[in-house]
Order: structure tokens, then sequence, then C-alpha cells
């Protein structure tokens, strides 16, 4: 009976929080947009990359791929994030914690959210990318397993913005984290091979950075096939993020909810 | 004219006074400063390509780019801040005080270069210390006066769209033109190595022609600087006119 009624609040705030998103075209537009531009900018400008010696694809379009994934899994998060801190800043969250419902359900609710949000982000950028020419080689089954990713990694970013949001409360402070998300997509093997980064502490830096991993694992599916060494990796980090940023929400939340 | 001399450099004094009193004064480098580290740590071995001619290295050549994305963000953020200053309605009272409002945008430029020679300086201090070689010599003056007139130019274009929206909510107006502008160049690898798309975008992009004036400098092979000159040239005197059309527009909106 405690769990049904738990699920009900969660669908009410996913639903709240889903139905948000879509009304404003002002956020799903950019989230959809502007990954695929950066993509077919960065996949045509670094065309010739593919040239390198040891490079393991002819196609830097396929190679690219997981970047409009990675990058749109960021804009969520701070969508989410900022949605949340913006329920705290309006009085929203205030007034909900005096109500019955539980806190943890309106954490869930949002991550629903994000994974909805994460959903439309992979059907839709896997149909363009295959528009644009992607060639997937794992297959259909393949293309599955991308989106299922590419889910659980706007849920671990989501978990973050969540942390942010709760912490800071500020839409400011949330917005304000865009620009370190995006310094650690681009400090990883998002644009060349980590056996390829010439300078060392470059590839040190993507080495050490989980995003590398997300990366590879969802690249391995579009350039290599079933790699299972680059999908447990992917999978482990993507999974490990998930843990520790709800986690951390959860915490952040206890103390917000006295 | 004394009048128009005057306003600017009031304008100007203000502007510089208020940029070097804000903590956040150099936030327009951190972005190019951020894209200079992943491109040239992370693309290195892109300088290995058969047809990559640069002859500064791979570091020198998103150098260049970093400093011309540096110095436009710039402008961008000179933009900002006219937006924010009809916001909080100082630019109402300075139109009403300014005896030649064209001066306002003369002033706001001025501000502007002093910003830019600021990130400008930051980028290419982070350039030397990680090693850039620096080879073109007097050259090297032709890439700065390069660098202030795409500063100039994204001003003036950021200046217009500020005084048309007069609201901090067209920074996205602002910033997404000059972004799309210095991405649809050659940003990763020479003209010659393009294709596709973004051949054709970066062949009609004026700006593709500044990047690889500005390349050619600092590389002491200097190539297209006449076209480079003439291009910023025109770009400045459409965009001075767009700026005057804004100022016009924030003038009958009273």
């Amino acid at each position: 009976m405690r769990s049904s009624a738990f699920l009900t609040e969660v669908m009410a705030i996913a639903r709240r929080s889903t139905v948000r998103t879509m009304r404003q075209p002002a956020v799903l537009v950019p989230a959809l947009l502007f990954p695929m531009l950066f993509f077919s900018i960065n996949a045509n400008g670094l065309d010739a990359a593919s040239r390198i010696p040891g490079f393991p694809t002819d196609s830097y379009l396929d190679f690219a791929f997981a970047f409009p994934l990675i990058q749109a899994s960021l804009f969520g998060a701070i969508t989410a994030g900022a949605d949340l801190a913006r329920d705290i800043e309006s009085g929203f969250f205030d007034r909900l914690s005096l109500t019955p419902m539980r806190p943890v359900a309106l954490l869930g609710g949002m991550l629903a959210g994000v994974v909805a949000l994460g959903l439309i982000q992979g059907v839709a950028f896997l149909t363009v990318g295959l528009l644009m020419g992607v060639d997937i080689s794992s297959g259909v089954g393949g293309m599955f397993v991308i989106v299922l990713l590419t889910v659980l990694v706007a849920l671990g970013f989501g978990g973050i913005g969540a942390i942010l949001a709760i912490r800071t409360g500020s839409v400011e402070a949330v917005e304000s984290a865009f620009p370190l998300f995006f310094v650690a997509i681009f400090l990883s093997s998002i644009n060349l091979p980590r056996e390829l980064i010439e300078q060392d502490w470059f590839r040190f830096i993507a080495t050490v950075n989980p995003i590398s991993y997300l990366v590879e694992g969802i690249r391995s599916l579009v350039i290599t096939g079933w790699d299972a060494q680059a999908l447990i990796l992917g999978f482990g980090f993507a999974l490990a993020i998930v843990v520790v940023a709800i986690g951390g929400a959860a915490a952040s939340l206890k103390t917000r909810v006295v | 004219m004394s009048s128009f001399f005057h306003v600017a450099g009031a304008v100007a004094a203000r502007q510089t006074y208020k940029y070097f009193t804000n903590p956040a004064f150099l936030a327009p480098a951190l972005f190019p400063l951020f894209f200079f580290v992943a491109f040239a740590g992370g693309l290195t071995r892109v300088g290995d390509v058969p047809g990559f001619d640069y002859g500064a290295g791979y570091i020198a050549f998103q150098y260049v780019w970093a400093l011309l994305q540096a110095v436009s963000m710039g402008g961008a953020f000179t933009g900002f801040s006219i937006a924010g200053d009809f916001e909080n309605g100082f630019a109402s009272r300075l139109m009403l005080a300014a005896s030649n409002r064209y001066g306002i945008i003369l002033g706001y430029t001025m501000a502007s270069i002093v910003r830019a020679v600021m990130t400008g300086m930051l980028v290419t201090g982070f350039a030397l210390v990680i090693g850039i070689p620096i080879s073109g010599g007097f050259d090297l003056f032709g890439l700065i006066a390069l660098a202030l007139l795409a500063n100039i130019a994204a001003t003036l274009f950021g200046a217009g769209v500020a005084m048309l929206l007069r609201t901090q909510q067209a920074g996205p107006v602002i910033r997404t033109p000059i972004f799309l502008v210095l991405f649809l160049a050659p940003v990763f690898v020479p003209l010659s190595l393009l294709s596709g798309w973004i051949e054709t975008a970066a062949r009609l992009n004026p700006f593709t022609h500044v990047l690889e004036a500005a390349r050619g400098f600092l590389a002491g092979d200097p190539t297209g600087v006449a076209s480079a000159f003439i291009i910023s040239a025109i770009l400045i005197l459409i965009l001075a006119l767009w700026a005057v059309y804004g100022l016009r527009s924030a003038e009958r909106a009273g």
C-alpha cells in the first residue's frame, strides 16, 4: 500500500516535470538542436582526422556520434536541475514539504522527467544520425543499448543537477555549472581515441575522466560492434555516477527538508 | 564634433572602470581558453594528417582561433553590458544627457577594445606558457590588428542587437551568431582539408579570410592579407550602420 502511494507521488511529479519540459520550446528546441549542430560541425570539420594513422574508423561521423548523446544528457541535467531550483526559489518545494508527499518522491519524479527527456533525445539523435549516414556496427540491438546507456548517463547527470539545485536553491548557480560540465566533456576522449592523444597531460586527464568511458561505451557500439570491455566500463561508470549522484541528491534533500 | 568625442570618452571611461571593478572581468576569455586547451591539447595529432601544411604547428594553429574567439566574445560581452545598461535604466539617462548620441557607440567600442586587449593578453600568455612557437616577427602586428578589427566588428554587432532589444534576454541573440561564425570556419584543419557542407560554409564565411590571414601572420607567411583587411573594413562599416540603426530604435522607444 505504502509503495503504491509512493509510486503515485512519483508519477504525479514525473508527469509535471515532463509536461513542464515539453511546454517550454525554449528548453526543448536547444536541447535537441544544439547537440546536433555541434555534432554536424565537429564531424565535418574533423573529418580529415580519420586519416591519422591508427584511427579506428574511416568515418569521423561514426566516431563522433557519441558527442550529441553525451552533450544532450548534459543539457537535460542542467534543465532538470534548474527546474528543481526554480521550485525551491518559488516556494513550491516548501509547500510540497507541508503535504504528506515524501520529498524523495519529488526527487524521483524529477529524475523520471530527466529519463523521459533522455529517451526522447536518444531516439531523436539516433534517427537523425542514421539519416545523416551514421553506420551502427552493432545493428538494431546496439541501437537499443545506445539509447539505454544514454538514458543512464542522463539520469546520472540529472542527479548531479539535482545536488546542485538542492544545495544552492538557485537557478543561476545551476546554470553557471554548465561550463564545468562542458569542460568535462571536452577533456575526455570525445574528439580523438585516447591512444592517439599526443599530449601526455591531456591523455592523463582523459584517462581519469569517467566521461571518456561513457563516450567509448557508446562509440564501441557504433564503430566496433559488441565490445564487452568498452560496454562493461561504459555501463559500470554510468551506474556508478547514477548511484553517487542520486545518493548525494537524497542526502542533500535530508538537509534541506528539516 | 568635440561633443561626439567627449561623450565617447565619458562612456569609455565608465565602461572601462566598470570592467576592471567587476571580479568576473576576464570571463569572456574563459571559454576560448578552455577550447584552446581542449583542441590544442587533445587534437595535436590532427597536425599529422596528410596535407596539413601549417608550418607553425597545431598549437599555434589553434591559438589564432582561440585569440580571435576571445576578442570576439569580448565584443559580445560588451553587448550584454549595453543590454544591462538599458535594463537598469542607465542607458535612458545616458541618452537624455548625451549631446551627441553616436558618441555612445564609439565609447562602448573603445571600452571593448580595452576588454579585448586584456582577454587577448590572457590567451596569449597561456599560449606562451604551453610553448607556442612565435615565428611571425614584425608580422605579429598584422595578427594584432586583425584581432582588434574582429573585436570592433563583434562589438558593433552586439551593440546593435542590445540597443534594438534593450533586455539582457538578448544574450543568446548576440552570442549565437558570433559562435556560429566562429565555428563555421576552418577551426580544426586548414580550408584545403575541409569537405562537404562545412567547406562550402567556410568558403562563404567572411571570418575564414580573417582567420587564414591571421594564421599566416603568426607563421611568418602572410597570405590573403589585403582581402582580410578589406573584408574586416566592410564588415565594420556594415555593422556600424547596424549599431546606428539600433541606437535610433532605442531613441524612438524613448
